[in-house]
Parts: structure tokens; C-alpha cells; sequence
């Protein structure tokens, strides 16, 4: 049995990982607009997944539900766009992580529910497991409850499409472990955590095609309404731990060894 | 006043979880910090709910609730989330306090959503300022610290493993209320849980020593040439002597998932860091990785921290390791694992 699935993927957008992060009242990053930024890591992990799954279902189309601030979106869009083809709805907003989970979920909701055409019976719902910004690992559970979506299965490492066409799945536990569920299928959220897949090569081919239709998306951008969730913010900052670090040189192995084995033993 | 629910799911084998004690703990806390006094109220879910609810009684709940049978016996969003939304409706609860295990992690988010509640989760520490509660968590990935506040109810929170002490059992009175939640529809059958075997397990959430590998073990060494099978066999090693738990950088994971050979043992389930996991251990090691400030995010809650590698200038030595070794992480590691032999 082959089925072809509409896959849309939820993602923001987050500061490089490399950058240094400093918050200001608001509360928001310093220079947050200047900060380069990427797709978020996990929601990448998602969006990789569908341009898997779609390529491998003849048929399939993966739809981009992106909420973050219109310039850094096309800042971004230029990379992404050239991994796989896409359609891109975008939603003007923040990308801070101090936004309110429910708020988002809102958000993406009125987005996802205007998408023209969603059937179902096809309909796969996939998103990061965390952002990189709020970390609250909640938006896609609450956004999948109020589009009516409830199998939902989070940090989702690996789907498998069965002949008949129902949906196994590998959930992370705790210590190592993954729980194996069968779904009957669509409809179904996935939140992702790593998957197995790794990130598609460039194409600059794919790339113009997808940028067609990402430019007018991002011109149609709506903006998103506020998203601060009633949050009072008590205390925002850097953590303060600095510690006294001993650095131990031209020790012999054999002493550092003896040093770290009553340590561990402590 | 808050009516405060502590929400708690049992195990396979019908005990509670470390976890779960710690919510418990928690939520005594809240309801003495509560303004007023808080009322709280316990709900337990899963495979011998009603028993293990029955340890509860020393606890100080008002209320004992239980959620039980064939079907919410395993995590399953649609039946942990119909269970979780009948306790939380049958205890009015204003607060609801659950740990954020990977079952409540999944199900509570969809819950606060029925609830028209808020949610927050990874929760660090619980508070009380001005009369209202507050709570600690981090914000973009363990790199900022926050404290904050709501007004609105219900709110749902999640707690980190490890961030609260365990409520140790005391006797008391338990008379368990068995809840009915209206039968979701069912869709997902749950077929199991895959884990390495016993001899295999290299994560261990609660050994008391994390030890990290980072690229160093697969870079070339000082015969120009890489020994990757040496340092699989002196991690591998160390990690079965110590019984501690294996962690990884992430760009070692990633060389292990482009199909080189290095360290196949490596998943993106060990990976420490930015966007990895951020284990809660007493001890860390780290071993041949740089302490760069996305992988010592994933430090963040380790108490006392070590660090081998051969450059006295890396990221480990501005203030985030204790004491930092500068060595070969091979020559030590040979000797320390000889040393554990004994």
C-alpha cells in the first residue's frame, strides 16, 4: 500500500550556537536581530525527516510553517531552501525564546488551519521536540491538541511506514532506551529529536525552485499577535558560576591516574 | 489558595520512580510556601496505581486519586493524556506538579491545552516571592538563568530529575479514590521498550560519575596516526570499571553518523551539549574535548568537574572545570583503568 503523505513541518528559527548570549530587559537578547541564526537544530532534524519520507512516497509534499522575524527568515530561507523543496508558510514574529509555549502553539494553529487542502488521511504533523530558544519541548503537543491530533509521539528518533500503511515508532526514554509504537496512521504529530538521517546536500536547482515561492510566502507574512503569555519575568541572567580552575601540568600519567582513581572513589 | 496536584505515573514493575518522589517533595514544599496554605492532592497513573497511591499517605495530601487498568498501564499520549486531564479536573487543581519524565513530558503539554492552562517545564526550583510562586529554569539551551511568575491557573509545571530532594515514604492513613476517565480513542499500540543489552548500557542516568569523549580520541596522536580502536577499547573499558555514565561531544557523534570509522558505539543518545542533553551527575570527566561554550551547556548540572586534554589553554581552563589535567588522555586513561582493575 502506497500512501502519499502532506507533511508539515513547524519550525523556528534560533541564534548559532556559537554566539554569546546576553539577555536585556524585556526580556530579549542584546542585538538579537544581528545575531546569526539558523533553522532550529531539532526542527531541522524534523523538517530533514519529511524530505526523506516525502521523496520516498511518491506524491508527498512537505509544507514549512515558520514563525520568526520576516528578514532573519529570508536570511535563513536561503540555506534551507536549497536542501530540499518545500512550501513555505511564514509567520512574522519573534524568534525569542521568552514567547509563551501556548501563545506559539496559538499561533501556528491559525497558520497550520489555513493551509489549504489538508486531508487527514495524509496529514503528518512533525516538529522539533525542544527549540534551542524557549526549550520547553511543549509547543507541538499543545499545537497538535487544538488542530485534534491525538497520537502524538515525542523525541522521535526513527519512522518506519509499514506496508499497510501504519507507522512505527521510535520515541526516546530514559537511559538509552526508545519505546517502539504502532500507529494505525495519519493523523499523527511528531515531535523530533535527532532522527538517523543526516543533513541533504545543497542544491542550488532546488534551491531556485523552492526561492519562487518562498519570496511571495514571506510577503504574505502575517504577523503573528503577541506572545507574551501574561509571563512576569522575576530575574533573567547569565549564570554567575566561575570557578577556580586547578590546571595540573607536567604531572605523570600514572600520578594523574592515581589522583582522578580517588577521586572517583570519593 | 492553591489545590496543588502532584501527578505521578507508576513504573513497568507498579513502584515509583525517583522522580516521583522528588515531586512529591516538591509539592509539600509548595503548598507550605503557598500563601494561605496550600490543599494538596496526589494522582497516580499506570500498572498498580491504587498501590502504589497507597504509599502516599504519610504525604499529607487531602485527596489520593488513581488512575488504573489495561489501558493506561503504558505511555501512550491518548490515554496518559485522558488520565492526566480526569485527575487534574476530579482535584480542581489550580497547580498541577509532575515529573518531567519522558511520559509526562509528552502527555502534560497536550493536558494544559484541554486544561486552557499554562505549562511550564524543566522546572529547577520552586519559590516564593511577594506571596506568589515562582520558578527556575533555563532558557536557550542551560545558557540563561530565569526566574518568573504567572497569574494565570491552572498551570502545569514539569520538574527536572534531579533538581528536587526525594520525599521519603512515611506512614499514613491512604484511602485511594479510583478515577474513570472518559475512554479515549486508541489508534497507537505501544509494542515495547528497546534498550542495549545489560552489558552494553553505557547511559546511566544515575551513576554518579558522567564521563565525556570528545573529537581529540579519533585525532591523529603523536606518531601522526589515529587509534581509534585503542580508544574505543580504553573508553569502553573505563566506563564498565567505573560504572559511570558515557557521554560524547557532538562533533564526535557526528563523525560517527557520516560513516567514519571512529567510535561506533556513539549515538546522538550520548551526546552532552547544546544540542544534546544536559545531565544531572555529581561527577563529570571530560576527556580530549574543549569546553567550548555550546558543549559546556551541557555541564551545567554537574557538581564537580574534571578535565583531560593537552592544551592548557582551552575552554576548560577559564573558570568551568575544576581541576584540568593537561596530558595525553590516552597514557592516563591505560593507567587509571589499571588502577580500577584493583
Amino acid at each position: 500500500m502506497s500512501v502519499s503523505y502532506q507533511i508539515v513541518v513547524c519550525a523556528g528559527l534560533a541564534p548559532d550556537p556559537l554566539q554569546t548570549l546576553e539577555p536585556v530587559p524585556g526580556p530579549a537578547l542584546k542585538n538579537e536581530l544581528a545575531l546569526p541564526a539558523v533553522l532550529d537544530p531539532w526542527a531541522a532534524h524534523a523538517l530533514y525527516e519529511a524530505a526523506h519520507l516525502a521523496k520516498s512516497r511518491p506524491g508527498s509534499k512537505v509544507y514549512l510553517v515558520a514563525l520568526a522575524p520576516k528578514a532573519k527568515l529570508q536570511q535563513v530561507m536561503m540555506t534551507v531552501a536549497q536542501k530540499l523543496p518545500f512550501e513555505l508558510i511564514a509567520l512574522d514574529g519573534p524568534m525569542s525564546g521568552f514567547a509563551d509555549a501556548a501563545e506559539v502553539a496559538a499561533a501556528l494553529s491559525a497558520a497550520v488551519s489555513g493551509i489549504a487542502g489538508l486531508d487527514r488521511e495524509r496529514w503528518l504533523l512533525f516538529g522539533g521536540w525542544e527549540s534551542a530558544t524557549r526549550g520547553a519541548g511543549a509547543t507541538m503537543q499543545m499545537l497538535a491538541e487544538r488542530l485534534g491530533i491525538i497520537d502524538q509521539f515525542l523525541a522521535v528518533d526513527e519512522l518506519r511506514v509499514e506496508e499497510d500503511g501504519s507507522l512505527r515508532v521510535w520515541e526516546r526514554v530514559e537511559g538509552g532506551g526508545h519505546q517502539v509504537s504502532l500507529c494505525e496512521g495519519p493523523p499523527a504529530m511528531l515531535a523530533w529529536a535527532t532522527g538517523r538521517l543526516p543533513e541533504p546536500v545543497n542544491n542550488p536547482q532546488i534551491g531556485m525552485a523552492n526561492m519562487r515561492g518562498v519570496m511571495p510566502a514571506l510577503q504574505r507574512a502575517r504577523p503573528a499577535p503577541p506572545l507574551g503569555g501574561g509571563i512576569e519575568y522575576r530575574k533573567v541572567a547569565l549564570p554567575a558560576q566561575q570557578r577556580q580552575t586547578r590546571v595540573v601540568k607536567d604531572a605523570a600519567p600514572e600520578e594523574i591516574a592515581r589522583e582522578l582513581a580517588a577521586w572517583i572513589r570519593e | 489558595m492553591e489545590t496543588i496536584l502532584v501527578l505521578l505515573h507508576t513504573e513497568a514493575d507498579g513502584s515509583l520512580g525517583r522522580n516521583a518522589w522528588e515531586a512529591c517533595q516538591a509539592a509539600r514544599a509548595a503548598a507550605e510556601a503557598s500563601s494561605g496554605g496550600g490543599r494538596l492532592v496526589a494522582g497516580v497513573v499506570g500498572a498498580g496505581a491504587r498501590a502504589a497511591a497507597e504509599r502516599l499517605g504519610g504525604l499529607g495530601a487531602q485527596r489520593l486519586l488513581a488512575v488504573e487498568g489495561e489501558a493506561y498501564a503504558v505511555s501512550r499520549y491518548a490515554t496518559d493524556a485522558a488520565a492526566a486531564e480526569a485527575l487534574a479536573r476530579a482535584a480542581q487543581a489550580t497547580l498541577v506538579l509532575a515529573p518531567g519524565t519522558s511520559r509526562w513530558s509528552r502527555a502534560l503539554p497536550g493536558v494544559a491545552q484541554r486544561l486552557n492552562a499554562k505549562v511550564d517545564t524543566h522546572v529547577t526550583a520552586l519559590s516564593c516571592d511577594g506571596g506568589a510562586l515562582t520558578i527556575s529554569r533555563w532558557y536557550y539551551r542551560q545558557r540563561i538563568d530565569v526566574t518568573l511568575a504567572r497569574q494565570a491557573r491552572p498551570w502545569v509545571l514539569l520538574l527536572d530529575g534531579g533538581a528536587f530532594p526525594a520525599w521519603a515514604p512515611t506512614d499514613g492513613q491512604a484511602q485511594v479514590e479510583s478515577v474513570a476517565p472518559s475512554p479515549p480513542a486508541v489508534r497507537t499500540r505501544v509494542e515495547g521498550i528497546e534498550s542495549p543489552a545489560a552489558d552494553r548500557q553505557t547511559i546511566r542516568p544515575d551513576a554518579p560519575l558522567l564521563f565525556v569523549a570528545g573529537a581529540g580520541w579519533t585525532k591523529k596522536q603523536r606518531d601522526g596516526q589515529p587509534h581509534v580502536e585503542e580508544a574505543a577499547s580504553l573508553i569502553l573499558d573505563f566506563v564498565t570499571r567505573a560504572q559511570c555514565s558515557l557521554g560524547s561531544s557532538k562533533s564526535l557523534v557526528d563523525l560517527s553518523g557520516e560513516g567514519q570509522a571512529v567510535l561506533p558505539f556513539l549515538t546522538h543518545l550520548h551526546q552532552v551539549g547544546q544540542t544534546g542533553s544536559t545531565p544531572r551527575h555529581p561527577k563529570g570527566l571530560a576527556t580530549c574535548c574543549h569546553g567550548e561554550e555550546p558543549h559546556v551547556v551541557g555541564w551545567r548540572f554537574i557538581a564537580d568537574r574534571r578535565a583531560v586534554n593537552l592544551d592548557a589553554n582551552c575552554g576548560w581552563a577559564r573558570g568551568k572545570a575544576d581541576v584540568l589535567y593537561v596530558a595525553d588522555a590516552f597514557a592516563v586513561m591505560r593507567h587509571l583503568n589499571a588502577l580500577l582493575d584493583g
